[in-house]
Formats: C-alpha cells, sequence, structure tokens
C-alpha cells in the first residue's frame, strides 16, 4: 500500500503537484489520468522518491518514505520510467538483471537463481529471443518490455509504471496491462488511453491542473459529465457485457 | 540449454577470467621487455632474473651492477610508474564515462591537468613550493589538480546534486581557464629554459619515476581506485543508463556521483603530477574494453585496468626507441596512436 498525504511540487514558482493526497492499495491496479501537463508524472516520482515533497508525506505499507535507505525502497517499489537508456550498450539479459541489483549485497555477484529469474521475467514480457541483444538496438516497444521486464526481476510488492504502453503496438499494449492487472502487487499506472484506463485499472485518480479532481472505483471517474471539463472532449459511454467504452467527440465551439 | 546459465552469464564470466588471464601475462612480458629496453639493452629473462634477486635474494648473480643499477634504480621505477598512471588513467576515464554519460568523457574533462599543469609551471618557473625539496614539482602540480576539481565540484553542485551536464560544463571552463593561467605563468616568467621544461612536463613523461614517497602514494590511490570501481560496478551499470533508473534501482544518484568524483579527483591528480598529462588512454582505453568484454562495469574496470597499463608502457617504449638517444614526451605518442583510434571508433559508431 503507498499512501501519499498532502503531497506537492512546483517547478520555479509554478505548481505542478499541489497538496495531493492519494491512495492506492494492495492487490489493486491506480491508474493515474489526466491530461497533458495535469501531473501524472510528477506525482508518480513523488510517490516513488525521485522527488521529495517538500510538504506532507509519503508512506509505503505504513513506514515512511523517507526513513527508507534507497536500497530497501527499490525491494519494495519497482519503477518503470520512460528513461531512453541513452547509450547504454548493456545487452537485454544484462539490463534485465539490473533489477536484481536491490537484492545482492555490494560484494555479491549474481547468482543461478537471480538469471533464472530474470530469463521468466523476460519470457513473461515475450522478450526472451532479445536475451542477447544490445538494449540500444532495440525498438521503442521491445525496449518498453524489457523495462518492464527489469521491473518484475525487482520482485517488489509495489510496481509503479509511467505510461507502460507508450510505442507499443496494440497487442502488447493489452498484454502489458493485462500482465500488470494479473499480478498480486499493489500497482499504479500512468495512463493516457481512457478505455486501457477503463479496462485494466480498479481505481482511478483524475488529475487536473496539479489536484486531483475525481478519485475513486474506475466506474465512477470514467463518467463523462467528470471527465468532459478536464479533457475538453464529447465523450460518450457506452457499457457493453459489463465492460465500459468512451468514445469520443471534439465539442462544437462556440462562435465567439 | 544448460539450466544453471540461462543467460550466458557464467560462459561471459569464463570468457573474462581467461581474458584477464591473458592481460596479464601480457603485462608482465610487456614489462620486462620495456625495463630491457633502452641505450644499454639487457635481454627479458636477465631482467626478470634481476628483479627476482632484489625481491627474494634468490639466484646467482650473472649481471655485472651497472646492469642491475640500470634495472632497479632507473627502469622498473619508470615502468612500474607507467603502468600504474596506464591503468588509473584508464579506470578513471570508464568511471567518468558512466558518470556524465558520454562516451567522449576523459579525466581531463574534469580540469584536473589544467589545474596541475599551473602548479606544475608555478613551482618549475617561479619555485613554488620549493619547502618540499624534491617533491616540490609533484606537490605544487597536486595542489593544482586538488584546486581545480574543488572548483569544478563546487560550481557543478548545487543544492547538494551534480548533474552530469553541470559538471562537463564547469570542468571546461575551469580547463580552459586554467590553460590560459600555464600560458600566462610561462610569459611572466621569461625564462625560456623553465618555458621548455614545462612544456615537456605538459605533454606527459615517466621520466621523473623514482623510488620514492610519491610511487607508493601513486600505487596505492590507484590500487584503490581499480578496487572501488570493480565493486561498484552494478551501480556504475545503472548510473550510466540514467539517472532515474539508478533511483528506481536502490542507487542515489547525487551521492553516487560525488563519491565517484572524490575518488576520481584523487586518483588523477596523483597521476597527474607525478608524470604530466598523459592524454587519450583514458579516452581510447574504455572503448578498447568495452568492444572486448561489453558493457558490464564489473569486466569493464579490471580490463581496461590491464589494458590501460600494457598500452602506456609499450607507448614509453616507443617515446625512448623512436628517436634514440633523445626521449619523446610519451604524450606525443599516445596522442598519435589515440587520436586515430578513436577515428575509427567514431567511424563504427556511426555505421552501427
Amino acid at each position: 500500500m503507498i499512501t501519499a498525504k498532502d503531497v506537492s511540487w512546483r517547478y520555479g514558482a509554478k505548481p505542478v503537484i499541489d497538496g495531493v493526497t492519494v491512495e492506492a492499495r494492495p492487490g489493486r491496479v491506480l491508474g493515474l489520468i489526466g491530461p497533458n501537463g495535469s501531473g501524472k508524472t510528477t506525482l508518480l516520482r513523488l510517490l516513488h522518491g525521485a522527488l521529495r515533497s517538500p510538504t506532507g508525506a509519503v508512506a509505503v505499507d505504513g513506514d515512511p518514505l523517507t526513513g527508507l535507505s534507497p536500497r530497501e525502497s527499490a525491494r519494495r517499489m519497482a519503477v518503470v520510467v520512460q528513461e531512453s537508456g541513452g547509450e547504454t550498450s548493456l545487452t537485454v539479459a544484462e539490463m534485465v538483471l539490473l533489477g536484481r541489483g536491490p537484492h545482492l549485497s555490494t560484494f555479491q555477484r549474481t547468482g543461478a537463481d537471480d538469471h533464472e529469474i530474470a530469463a521468466r521475467c523476460l519470457a513473461r514480457v515475450g522478450a526472451t529471443h532479445l536475451a542477447a541483444r544490445p538494449f540500444a538496438g532495440l525498438s521503442g516497444g521491445e525496449r518498453q518490455r524489457v523495462l518492464i521486464a527489469r521491473a518484475l526481476a525487482q520482485q517488489a510488492t509495489h510496481l509503479l509504471l509511467d505510461e507502460p504502453t507508450n510505442h507499443l503496438d496494440i497487442r502488447y499494449q493489452h498484454e502489458i496491462l493485462g500482465l500488470v492487472r494479473g499480478l498480486a502487487t499493489c500497482s499504479i499506472v500512468v495512463l493516457h488511453d481512457l478505455n486501457l484506463a477503463a479496462r485494466y485499472c480498479d481505481d482511478l485518480a483524475l488529475l487536473s491542473g496539479g489536484d486531483i479532481v475525481a478519485a475513486g472505483m474506475a466506474g465512477e471517474v470514467l463518467d463523462p459529465a467528470v471527465l468532459e471539463p478536464v479533457y475538453g472532449i464529447g465523450i460518450r459511454r457506452v457499457d457493453l457485457d459489463g465492460e465500459t467504452h468512451l468514445l469520443f467527440q471534439p465539442l462544437e465551439e462556440a462562435p465567439a | 540449454m544448460k539450466h544453471d546459465d540461462v543467460l550466458g552469464i557464467a560462459a561471459q564470466r569464463r570468457r573474462t577470467t581467461l581474458l584477464l588471464a591473458g592481460l596479464i601475462v601480457a603485462l608482465l612480458v610487456t614489462g620486462l621487455v620495456a625495463v630491457g629496453t633502452g641505450a644499454i639493452g639487457i635481454s627479458p629473462a636477465t631482467v626478470a632474473r634481476i628483479i627476482g634477486h632484489q625481491l627474494t635474494g634468490l639466484g646467482d648473480v650473472t649481471w655485472t651492477p651497472p646492469e642491475e643499477a640500470i634495472v632497479w634504480q632507473v627502469r622498473l621505477p619508470r615502468v612500474l610508474l607507467g603502468m600504474l598512471a596506464g591503468s588509473g588513467l584508464a579506470v578513471c576515464g570508464v568511471a567518468l564515462q558512466a558518470m556524465v554519460r558520454n562516451v567522449l568523457a576523459d579525466p581531463y574533462l574534469l580540469g584536473i591537468n589544467s589545474g596541475a599543469s599551473s602548479g606544475a609551471a608555478a613551482a618549475i618557473l617561479f619555485g613554488a613550493g620549493a619547502g618540499f625539496g624534491q617533491y616540490a614539482l609533484s606537490t605544487s602540480a597536486f595542489l593544482g589538480a586538488l584546486a581545480a576539481s574543488l572548483l569544478v565540484f563546487l560550481i557543478a553542485r548545487s543544492g547538494g546534486r551534480v548533474t552530469s551536464m553541470r559538471l562537463l560544463l564547469a570542468g571546461v571552463a575551469v580547463g580552459y581557464a586554467l590553460y590560459a593561467l600555464t600560458s600566462f605563468l610561462i610569459f611572466a616568467s621569461g625564462s625560456a629554459e623553465g618555458s621548455r621544461s614545462v612544456m615537456f612536463w605538459l605533454l606527459g613523461s615517466l621520466g621523473l619515476a623514482r623510488w620514492d614517497a610519491l610511487l607508493g602514494f601513486g600505487a596505492a590511490v590507484v590500487v584503490a581506485t581499480i578496487a572501488g570501481l570493480t565493486v561498484t560496478g552494478r551501480q556504475l551499470d545503472a548510473l550510466a543508463v540514467g539517472d532515474e533508473t539508478a533511483h528506481t534501482l536502490g542507487i542515489s544518484p547525487d551521492r553516487f556521483r560525488m563519491r565517484l568524483l572524490v575518488l576520481v579527483s584523487l586518483c588523477v591528480g596523483v597521476l597527474v603530477s607525478a608524470s604530466g598529462s598523459i592524454g587519450f588512454v583514458g579516452l581510447v582505453v574504455p572503448h578498447l574494453a568495452r568492444r572486448l568484454v561489453g558493457a558490464r562495469h564489473v569486466r569493464v574496470v579490471p580490463v581496461s585496468a590491464l589494458l590501460g597499463a600494457i598500452l602506456l608502457v609499450a607507448a614509453d617504449i616507443v617515446a625512448r626507441v623512436l628517436l634514440a638517444p633523445q626521449e619523446i614526451p610519451i604524450g606525443i605518442i599516445t596522442a598519435l596512436l589515440g587520436a586515430p583510434f578513436l577515428l575509427i571508433l567514431i567511424r563504427r559508431l556511426h555505421a552501427q
């Protein structure tokens, strides 16, 4: 369980996250949704401690994040960030094995167990055939799957993902989110696609201008009356066989 | 598929161990040849026996006392300093390339050699640090290196963080400023003889090597740096991918980068004060090592250390033989060899 109470962040004078309180419950997937610039990624960074909120507090399973060592925090929370990996010449297998780092002492090498865990995690994202390839040579979608495999290899009880479906084709969007949904971890996912959010998130928090404007069960938050003013687009909701689908229609501009 | 080696990691480890063993043998052979080479040639076998005799007192004396003096007093410290400088500069290059995530980073990027050069110029031209006697030059150079890296550090650090971009820019700026200061000192002194020796020192030389405290201190620092960087190999891997990645893997990137900076500054500072600025080793050797063993730092660091030592000792042989009896500053050789090599690397990099 991750709880954030009254956290905030500002770049310069402009508040990006303004006193937000949010809770991610065990065994559930919490989706952070909202338009561009609403503060989704910043909130995620505050939650895993890449940014330290000057106000309020973040707690993981009841323990304040500030009291956890970086290593301990990495054992509890695995994070998939949007970082290109730059010029690294690590292979895919080596990249995934980095996820075992938080479980090893400084002087300890990765052992047969670690290699098996890494291989299993690669298989789970359908990337076994990539193991020997250089990470830098992969396509965006392949990279994303490898980074998710690395996060899985961390075997943390919490999984945080920043737009994990970026660069993925439609099949892998569903496979990856289905995988996340099937994990017993407490997961937090930043998502752009509201239909993916509808399908794979248990709870949703809708951000707008650095504030959470709606939070709760996915079905409640995905209410056209709530979403329309935030996104500025016409939305129709169709519930089909117990599944929520959203249809979008640009709003007619009122003549000035 | 073998069950215990699903990702081929164990096979890679065996290959690396073999490679390291091969490199150690190559280093020993290069070292013996280097000690034997010079105005008076001595066979590597005799060199080995003389060194063995000096260390253990065993074996029959089949050589003349002057030969023994040449091997033990003159050439061995020089070759040892070459090994230390080569391996130290190479591993510092590895660390810096990981720290700033730029494959063109080099130990001198931090302005350390410019600082050391200013210190050396002050010592040679104006007698700075004369109180340190025979260590006047190296002490003054070391203080210069220390001051430069402190300056870079203070500029690059803001709000308790050292970012890679700020570090790069601060290093370049401080480097240029101190380079100008060195030139200014040379002009201000008006001594042709003095500026010649500063020039010689700037181009790098192992000629000052002798059995002294500086060599011992250098050995301790270089060995500690190699060990420290090898042990933190996994953290270096993560840092080389990105700050945020390092953070999510349980490493504090800012704290780790600061620790690395202290270690690298100390190591480069000691080496530059002992051997002047020897360029290109720290830039080229890490690339060579990565081609051989891949990107994992736990392998790249020891392989770089051995490769750097071999390369520098070999370059020193060339420097002594090419225009014998005149000696060429070793920095010229490393640059002549290193620059075309770097160009090949750049072409390959683009081809990928």
